[in-house]
């Protein structure tokens, strides 16, 4: 039997067993009867990491001014074990807490179901976010606690109270959070969105470990290896923001009593230069030990003021969608700059015209007057023009033409090169959509109508629609709209399909609004400016006010979008509130104080709460 | 029925009391590494650990009883059905599992919790016992080959699904089994060449010999595969002058090109791969001029030994995690991370170290219950007993899986059907296993690999899991005295 000469093999076998149970005894031996720095009787046998925590890094403003700092805060931390002969009531009186918050507090700690790694050796967190002014008297009198300690910390404090959905804020990172990157360790702190979050990764540092030695009671008995394989905790990046802190603030006075927003952006360069959702909140609510009642207040409001409207709210453009649609009209030939269309006033069909003025009309004109069925017709005739075709498919390749040219002016999708954080999609209505809605054929330029004068299933965010007159002050082109000032971002451009040789009319079109239409009466002194107004109407009440253009008309600095909900005409709301702020950003000053006055005083929604 | 036949008599005791003694200290050990100074629990509180591990063994124990119950031809009958069964559970379980520290490898049925991973082992050793077993079964024939590694393979490939690669690395123990049934024993020495070759390409691929001269590592493995030439040579075909020009020529290279190193710069790295080279070349002249056989196969292994060690560094890049790649690093001292990785193994070192000859007693380690050492209870519970028990303490429960794995090789050899003694192999390679891995990982001796240490670690799966295996065997022993078939 083959067995018979495989059965030595049983003592080969039998030796690779024995000869690592004879290696791992030799290394017991080595390591607890050779070696003598592990012996029993060394009473520096134990290490204890220490955290130090970073300070996270400064953010700025884009004239260097300085907008979040930290300021120290102080957690109590406590080793139950050192714990001894405590004067639980003068502690309490110390700490300025009730007797029965202590014990309720050293149960909590204590009960291993909620603490899962409770050691009554290790530290425990016993009270966080402490401020100086709470530890005052407990510092000094911390001798007479033993087992108790100060451990540091920084918290988030804001120089103005504003732009608190720019920044974000900062939280206790989840279970969730820890899985997903192991240098988050419970306890820890994190931005939870805003820019807090977006640039998370450079504003926090780097932690420190300072390894120190424990007897074997737990004892600290100083540094191990005198200090040598600590390491320092690198101080979180500074960052500058694109945001003008002033332009921003009178941007957020101005909406005062209403519920809206205003973005503003730097045409050439994309960057945001105030980004206003109001309500708001001052940003230092949400820091601390208040932040988690706080929150929940803020979450409960009926006014949302949790929601950044600038970004996340969206909106049919209605008027001020023209000036876009007039591109796109022209360069997919659907009409030339000297194309005239019929307006029959209130009695136009399909879409009536809002405005009284002489027909037929010019672009220009249309423009200005914002005349309805202007842009229905050059609507109609750009995705009409070689008409339907076998199952419509001339007619839907044409209506593609014009959602890619929509798309390319960064309407229907996120900016998702860009850092600001939470960004609606907004909607250019597909193909797709209107098949399932009507059937393949069932829809035509008719059927679709509401799209040409911006009603409808379109939808824009105030960021999309800013971005959108960024375009149109570049002839052409934007950079993706961002809050970082640096140099990388502005590498992002982007080119519309519009070519440059169709921009000059448009442009022409919006001045006129402020030279004769809608916008004549907020002129800045000096000026030349371009604009449109909108006054959308949507199932929820009052129509909005709408306000778009930029300025100078020569080497536009700024392009601006306001949004007041439920405010009636754009003229009346969104244009001062827009030509306002152009007024601050250009002049650094207003000198229309009484304008000013009277629409930053003027509540129109009364649930909005006054900060 | 004789006395010859009860369960009584033919019961291997010996072996029934290694089993109680090791799970009795397992369970004082866990009671001593959960232990709290401020809560002074009993041993039999069921909300701690300790209490816990007792009703694990109580059940164990039953499980065990009622295995020896069983009669002993169902196992051989049903090997492929509960093989089947288990492969199933595993497939069910990476859908199934919710993610836990990582893996997917944990069945959770209300209070309870259980790893389909810790059974794979047994039913695998079924499977392959039965297969092995069959009538004219030769393990070097090809066509008798691919089986054996359907069976392995496919609960490996399961078990690295659920992200377990340590549970996984278990199934590399049954190549000892297959070597005591006529595996060529080439096959283990060159799986050991591949990890020494493995360990020094890593190991030295970072200390480079001067600056554009290439590193230690790839001079060294080369150095080895040149050793086996000339071993293989002048001990194995007995050719001592080809052996010996061997050795001349690679001295001749060496020093030509560390004196040509004055004027040039000669990357060592190609010196020492064109001497390997040159000399596989060689040997297969030698081979084909002098028609001696021998010399092909040390071609082979020539040739593949440069190409895996070429390789070895992209392996270790690639295929392994970097939290893998780290404890390997600190294992061979390539990283000295107290704070990180390496923390886990210093504090497990100096929790043992402390223990000194006599330990600390029981209950009275320190460092185990300060919380220094991670997953004290389950895979570094053998910390707690080098701490509170010693050198004595700790050789005495080293010694005690040595009896018992010599214990199994006795009941092995001692049976009369294949069958048998192919699952006794089994049940000795993978326990040796455990322990090999789980002593060497917290005595810094091996990396870290999370696998528990049987009968010891904290944990009803994996004590439920070796129980039946055990027992398992016992009952199969138990048969051998039973007249016929």
């Amino acid at each position: 039997m083959i067995n018979d000469t495989l059965q030595n093999r049983r003592w080969v076998i039998a030796g690779v067993f024995s000869a690592f149970v004879l290696l791992y005894i030799i290394q017991l031996f080595s390591l607890q009867i050779i070696e003598t720095k592990y012996k029993s009787g060394a009473e520096s046998n134990a290490l204890l990491k220490k955290t130090i925590f970073p300070p996270r890094g400064l953010i700025y403003d884009r004239n260097n001014t300085l907008l979040v700092y930290n300021k120290p805060a102080y957690d109590i931390v406590l080793i139950m074990r050192e714990i001894r002969g405590l004067d639980t009531l003068d502690f309490c009186r110390s700490l300025n807490i009730s007797k029965s918050y202590f014990i309720n507090r050293i149960a909590e700690i204590k009960d291993r179901k909620k603490n899962l790694g409770y050691s009554s050796y290790t530290p425990q967190i016993f009270m966080t976010q402490l401020n100086s002014e709470d530890i005052a008297t407990f510092q000094q009198s911390l001798y007479k606690y033993p087992g108790f300690y100060v451990q540091n910390r920084t918290l988030r404090e804001y120089a103005y109270p504003n732009a608190a959905h720019i920044f974000g804020s900062i939280g206790e990172v989840s279970w969730n959070d820890i899985e997903k990157d192991p240098y988050y360790k419970q306890g820890d702190y994190s931005g939870r969105d805003g820019v807090e979050y977006t640039y998370e990764k450079s504003l926090r540092g780097k932690k420190g470990v300072e390894i120190l030695l424990r007897d074997s009671r737990g004892r600290i008995k100083g540094k191990y290896r005198d200090g040598e394989m600590d390491e320092a905790p690198v101080a979180g990046s500074n960052l500058m923001l694109t945001i003008d802190i002033n332009l921003q603030k009178i941007g957020e006075e101005l909406l005062n009593g209403k519920i809206g927003s205003a973005v503003a952006i730097e045409p050439k360069t994309g960057e945001i230069l105030a980004m206003v959702s109001n309500p708001g909140f001052d940003p230092s609510i949400l820091v601390g030990r208040s932040r988690s009642a706080n929150y929940s207040a803020l979450l409960k409001d009926p006014t949302k003021p949790l929601m950044n409207r600038a970004t996340q709210a969206t909106y049919p453009p209605g008027s001020t969608f023209k000036p876009i649609q007039a591109l796109v009209c022209l360069e997919l030939g659907g009409i030339t700059e000297r194309t005239l269309f019929g307006c029959n006033g209130k009695n136009s069909t399909p879409i009536k015209c809002t405005h009284s003025h002489g027909s037929p009309v010019t672009l220009l004109n249309a423009i200005e007057q914002s005349c309805n069925p202007y842009f229905w017709h050059a609507f109609r005739s750009t995705i009409e023009k070689e008409g339907y075709g076998e199952k419509n498919a001339i007619f839907k390749k044409n209506y593609q033409a014009w959602i890619d040219a929509m798309y390319s002016f960064g309407f229907g999708h996120r900016f998702e090169d860009s850092d600001v954080y939470e960004q609606s999609r907004g909607n250019i209505p597909s193909q797709k959509y209107f098949n399932r809605y009507f059937g393949e054929t069932g829809w035509r330029a008719m059927t679709i109508r509401s799209l040409s004068i911006g009603q409808g299933e379109v939808l824009v965010t105030p960021l999309q629609l800013a971005n959108s007159m960024a375009a149109i002050a570049n002839d052409g082109y934007y950079v993706t709209p961002h809050l970082n000032k640096s140099d990388t971002m502005l590498l992002r451009r982007h080119e519309t399909v519009v070519k440059k040789e169709h921009f000059p009319i448009v442009d022409e079109g919006m001045w006129r609004v402020f030279e004769f239409g809608t916008g004549r009466y907020y002129k800045i002194n000096e000026v030349t400016m371009c604009g449109k107004t909108g006054t959308v109407q949507n199932p929820h009440g009052k129509d909005h006010s709408l306000f778009v253009g930029y300025a100078p008309r020569e080497n536009p600095v700024i392009a601006i979008v306001v949004v007041v909900e439920n405010a009636g005409f754009g003229a009346t709301w969104a244009a001062p509130v827009a030509s306002l702020m152009m007024e601050q950003y250009i002049n650094g000053k207003i000198e229309r104080k009484e304008l000013y006055d009277r629409i930053s005083t003027t509540v129109l929604n009364p649930n909005v709460k006054k900060r | 029925m004789s006395k010859r036949d009860s369960i009584q008599y033919a019961l291997d005791w010996t072996t029934v009391f290694y089993f109680i003694l090791l799970v009795t200290m397992g369970w004082i050990s866990i009671y001593g590494a959960s232990y709290d100074f401020e809560f002074e629990g009993s041993i039999l509180d069921f909300d701690q650990r300790a209490g816990k591990q007792f009703i694990w063994i109580l059940t164990a124990f039953a499980l065990g009883g009622a295995i020896l119950l069983i009669d002993h031809r169902i196992f051989n009958y049903f090997a492929y059905v509960i093989y089947a069964a288990v492969i199933l559970l595993l497939i069910i379980t990476i859908f199934v599992a919710p993610e836990i520290k990582g893996s997917r490898s944990w069945l959770v049925l209300g209070p309870v919790s259980f790893q389909p991973a810790e059974l794979a082992k047994m039913a695998t050793a079924l499977a392959l016992a039965k297969f092995m077993s069959r009538y004219n079964y030769r393990i070097r024939n090809w066509r008798d080959l691919i089986p054996l590694a359907f069976f392995v393979l496919l609960p490996f490939g399961l078990i690295i699904l659920q992200k377990e690669t340590g549970s996984a690395l278990v199934f590399v123990a049954f190549l000892l089994m297959f070597y005591r049934e006529g595996m060529k024993g080439l096959v283990l020495l060159l799986v050991t060449l591949a990890v020494v070759l493995f360990v020094v390409v890593i190991r030295f691929s970072i200390s480079p010999i001067a600056e554009d001269r290439g590193t230690w590592g790839m001079v060294l493995a080369m150095g080895i595969i040149l050793l086996i030439q000339f071993v293989y040579a002048f001990f194995y075909t007995r050719h001592r002058r080809e052996a010996f020009f061997l050795m001349g020529g690679t001295m001749l290279f060496a020093v030509v090109s560390v004196v040509l190193n004055k004027w040039f710069v000669v990357n060592y790295d190609y010196v020492a791969l064109g001497i390997a080279g040159a000399s596989g070349i060689y040997w297969l002249f030698v081979e084909l001029f002098k028609r001696y056989r021998k010399y092909m196969l040390l071609v082979l292994i020539t040739f593949v030994s440069i190409g895996f060690s070429y390789t070895a560094d992209q392996l270790f890049n690639r295929m392994l995690e970097p939290h893998q790649q780290i404890r390997i690093k600190v294992l061979l001292n390539m990283e000295d991370d107290l704070a990180g990785a390496g923390y886990n193994v210093n504090q497990s070192k100096i929790a043992i170290g402390s223990g000194g000859f006599f330990g600390k007693g029981f209950l009275n380690g320190t460092q185990t219950k300060l919380k220094y050492v991670p997953e004290q209870d389950t895979d570094f519970i053998f910390c707690t007993v080098g701490e509170e028990h010693g050198f004595i303490g700790s050789v005495f429960v080293l010694i005690i899986y040595w009896l018992l794995l010599m214990r199994i090789l006795t009941i092995a050899e001692r049976q009369r059907e294949d069958f048998h003694r192919i699952y006794a192999y089994c049940v000795a390679s993978i326990l040796f296993f455990h322990l090999m891995i789980n002593v060497g990982m917290v005595l810094g001796l091996m990396p870290v690999i999370g696998i528990p240490l049987p009968f010891f670690s904290y944990g009803g799966s994996s004590l439920w899991g070796f129980t039946i295996m055990l027992f398992i065997l016992l009952r199969l022993d138990a048969s051998r005295l039973e007249r016929g078939r």
